[in-house]
């Protein structure tokens, strides 16, 4: 179908054909090799930018991979000399080459286990709070950003403070209860570290009371349940495993937690005799004795305990996520 | 039977008494933390704290001015590397989902989230410090970029899988190539939850220190030399806290009252903005 | 000129291993209205959506076969250029959400990095909404977001965009199945305006629609192309047994 046109004909060479625009108010068009053009540029930068984000995504990859290479690499010399006395060594002399991590690893797993025991029943709280009871409003909302606020504040501020509050109170419950007043010690570090992993497992628990399907919830009221029975008996085994993913990943985070806790553990490398103890964790004693460590065993041995705790986070948190992952599927 | 049912019914509310009293219970240390540290802090801030350098022992009129500015350019520095990189490896990750590269791009980004952050100094230690001959800030930055990284890959592929397909289909029935759609198109309209994330990235590492143990180490005088020592504000009130001398117990209080709303004010606008800037789909 | 302006040979498409649109030969001409229509599932969309290369775009998705737009391949072009002369209205209007109006409808220009002077842009805008009726809605509100808009005013903004190209064919997806009955309506006598200027293709479920607005109907079912003739022609006196039951309603 041809139409006249008081307008140009506009031709493209291309194609080698006309063809009409009909309309009283036809716009001057634009010159269509200009666009041609602006395609071919484009055709070229498409490629350079898929490209790129490739190499970028390939780059994550590899940084992880150096990661690893660069702990085991420098770890080498420690695990030829200490073997895997290494691990159940209960000395750690390093003017003398001896390095057995036991205390650290009794350190570590005191003040973890003994903070995430503190802390969960006040996450819990805070999960089913913000899960069941009150989901929307502002209380709830205030809670949720107070809580969240709990996790924003750095690890050295809470260092500080238990430093220069905490400490002072538990020596005197020390002195009440007969103990050795340091003050300084496992049970400390515990106290506060446990205020630290809350936000994990509140928000975790949170996330996962709020998909328990409201038909199932229903089903029990409908059967005469109160709600404390409809939270026992349908909302904590249906997130039974989340609930646990959410204790994992508190855990992974008590594991790597380095500068409240290198602060008022008291640092010593003996073994700590009951939990009032001095004492300290992997990470506090990489913390205070990487810079100082003058010889090249001493300080490949510090490395290797940095694997240790590497492999140790990693697995944790690993575990963590694909129960998370299997939960919401 | 009346009476077994009103014991339930009690057992229910003793139940949800407990939740609120525990979850009320954990805000009470916060604030209680909060309360302490600016009250403890904030006489200790004055012009001359802010822009003084630290003073010996004995001498008063000390200041932060170096952990001021050192913390700035360390940010500075590490949000150069870790935003640019993050958003785009986000990109990839959302718009290549099922590819095996995108499967184990998120798996080691999963990994890195849950490295303890020494861990990383470590890493940067001998990546950076050796090679360099020296501790630098440089060195600190990367440690804080690469934990800066997790945060925004996140935020970015979550924010950018949330965006309807149609609108992807809208601009490349327009001709458009794919770096444009993306660019001109998917990432406008996402911006405010790649901001959250980045804003959320710079609000976790500026109170970091463990990575900066040992590679920036801290300096005691003012410096914008990256490839020197640089001091920061967590790292100047650990040392300073864990010194025996009451002047820099003095210093590391006004610092820890500036660092702590430094980073509620982070946290908060972050809320506000990226509520503020959310495209309506 | 040729009256026919897209010629398909042997069009096949597939996604992974499931064939879904088998050996289709259709001749659409020149400023006709074309209506694509069949049950659900018959592969008129994915039909529709090889004519413009939008059908690589989901994962394992591939064609065969010939789609020639004035005598040129355009399974052998580059998606850019086909895109340029075939644009697209969708089913559900997807306005940019952050643009104004007036950059929407310029956004085939704006976001692919077009400089145009703003004397131009302005009579691009004006033109482009004249021709769905829309200018005078909304042209004192042009820098409003395209969101603030109803539903059919939004569906005519994304025609306007796409005519905005100054494209040869315009390609329809249901445009009107997520339409109130007004908008509709609106949506539907604009076909008669664009035609005169453009070649549309309309995927419709919606027969009364196809018999409302066409001049040809194609009749696809179960991936194949059934029927294919003007639309009066195959309402009344429908050839294969299968377009008169679909037409008849025993299947939908």
């Amino acid at each position: 179908m041809e139409q006249q046109s008081d307008n140009a004909i506009l031709t493209r060479p291309e194609t080698n054909s006309g063809r009409v625009i009909i309309s009283d108010k036809t716009p001057e068009p634009m010159s269509d090799t200009k666009r041609i053009k602006k395609s071919y540029r484009q055709i070229r930068a498409e490629k350079w930018f898929r490209h790129l984000i490739f190499y970028v995504a390939l780059a994550t990859i590899i940084l992880v991979l150096g990661i690893m290479v660069t702990l085991a690499w420098q770890s080498k010399l420690s695990i030829q000399s200490s073997g895997f006395g290494f691990l159940w060594g209960k000395t750690w002399d390093p003017v003398r080459d001896v390095f057995g991590v036991y205390p650290f690893l009794l350190g570590t797993l005191l003040t973890s286990f003994l903070a995430l025991i503190l802390s969960i029943p006040f996450s819990f709280a805070v999960a089913i709070f913000l899960g069941e009871y009150y989901r929307k409003g502002w209380v709830p909302d205030l809670l949720k950003n107070t809580v969240e606020l709990i996790a924003a504040v750095p690890s050295v501020i809470y260092g500080f403070w238990g430093l220069a509050v905490l400490v002072p109170i538990v020596r005197g419950f020390e002195t009440k209860i007969g103990v050795d007043p340091v003050g300084l010690g496992i049970f400390t570090s515990s106290l506060i570290l446990a205020i630290m992993i809350i936000p994990y497992a509140a928000s975790l628990g949170r996330s996962m009371i709020q998909m328990v399907p409201a038909n199932l919830k229903e089903a029990a009221y409908s059967l005469g349940a109160t709600r404390w029975e409809v939270i026992r008996s349908v909302i904590l085994p249906y997130t039974r495993s989340g609930l646990f993913a959410g204790i994992m990943l508190s855990l992974g985070r008590a594991l790597g937690e380095t500068m409240a806790v290198t602060m008022v553990i008291g640092n010593t490398s003996l073994i700590p005799k009951n939990i009032f103890s001095p004492g300290n964790t992997m990470a506090s004693v990489i913390a205070n004795e990487f810079t100082e460590a003058d010889h090249p065993v001493y300080l490949s041995a510090l490395i290797e305990l940095g694997l240790v705790l590497f492999v140790v986070t990693v697995i944790i948190n690993m575990v963590g996520k694909r129960m998370i992952k299997g939960f919401s599927n | 039977m009346r009476n077994h049912v009103k014991y339930r019914i009690g057992k229910s509310i003793g139940f949800q008494a407990l939740t609120i009293l525990l979850s009320v219970a954990c805000v009470v240390p916060l604030i209680f933390i909060l309360v302490y540290i600016i009250q403890a802090g904030i006489t200790k801030i004055n012009w001359q704290f802010l822009t003084n350098l630290p003073k010996p022992v004995g001498e008063k009129g000390g200041g932060i001015a170096n952990a001021l500015l050192g913390s700035i350019i360390i940010i500075a520095t590490s949000s150069v590397i870790a935003i640019p990189f993050g958003i785009l490896c986000g990109i990839y990750l959302s718009e290549n989902k099922n590819s095996k590269l995108a499967y184990w791009s998120r798996l080691c980004i999963d990994v890195l989230q849950g490295i303890p952050s020494i861990v990383i100094g470590i890493v940067a230690y001998f990546w950076l410090v050796k090679p360099l001959g020296g501790f630098s800030s440089l060195s600190g930055s990367v440690a804080l970029a690469i934990m800066m990284l997790p945060i925004v890959v996140r935020s970015t592929e979550e924010t950018l899988l949330l965006l309807p397909d149609s609108l992807r289909e809208a601009a490349y029935a327009l001709g458009m190539p794919f770096h444009r759609v993306i660019l001109k198109v998917i990432v406008p309209c996402g911006i405010s939850g790649i901001l959250s994330g980045v804003m959320l990235s710079i609000a976790r590492i500026t109170g970091e220190t463990a990575p900066l143990l040992f590679t920036a180490f801290g300096n005691p005088y003012l410096s914008t030399n990256i490839f020197k020592p640089m001091q920061s504000l967590p790292l100047l009130i650990f040392n300073y806290a864990t010194s025996p001398y009451n002047d820099w117990h003095d210093l590391a209080w006004g610092a820890s009252c500036i660092l702590l709303i430094w980073v509620l004010l982070l946290n908060i606008s972050t809320k506000l903005l990226t509520r503020k800037w959310k495209v309506q789909l | 000129m040729e009256s026919t302006i897209i010629r398909s040979i042997n069009y096949n498409a597939y996604f992974g291993d499931n064939h879904v649109v088998k050996n289709v030969n259709i001749e659409i001409p020149r400023n006709n209205v074309v209506a694509v229509m069949g049950p659900s599932g018959c592969g008129k969309t994915t039909f529709l959506r090889g004519v413009n290369r939008m059908h690589e775009l989901i994962p394992g998705a591939t064609a065969k076969g010939q789609i020639m737009l004035n005598g040129e391949d355009v399974l052998e072009m580059h998606p850019i250029f086909v895109r340029l002369k075939i644009g697209m209205v969708f089913q559900r209007p997807n306005p940019f959400p952050n643009l104004s109006i007036y950059d929407n409808v310029i956004a085939g220009y704006k976001l692919n990095g077009i400089k145009l002077p703003k004397a131009e842009k302005d009579k691009i805008v004006e033109h482009s909404l004249t021709r769905v009726a829309l200018w005078n809605e909304v042209k004192d509100s042009l820098t409003k977001k395209g969101s603030f808009l109803s539903g059919g005013q939004q569906q005519r903004l994304c025609i306007a965009r796409a005519v905005a190209m100054e494209p040869e064919v315009l390609l329809f997806d249901e445009p009107t199945s997520a339409l109130d009955p007004i908008s509709t309506s609106t949506v539907e006598e604009l076909f008669h305006e664009l035609k005169k200027n453009y070649t549309l293709i309309i995927v419709t479920h919606n027969m009364q629609q196809a018999a409302r607005v066409s001049d040809k109907t194609a009749f696809f079912y179960m991936g194949e192309l059934v029927e294919y003739d003007n639309t009066k022609q195959m309402f009344t006196n429908p050839k294969d047994i299968r377009t008169q039951n679909y037409i008849t309603g025993r299947f939908s």
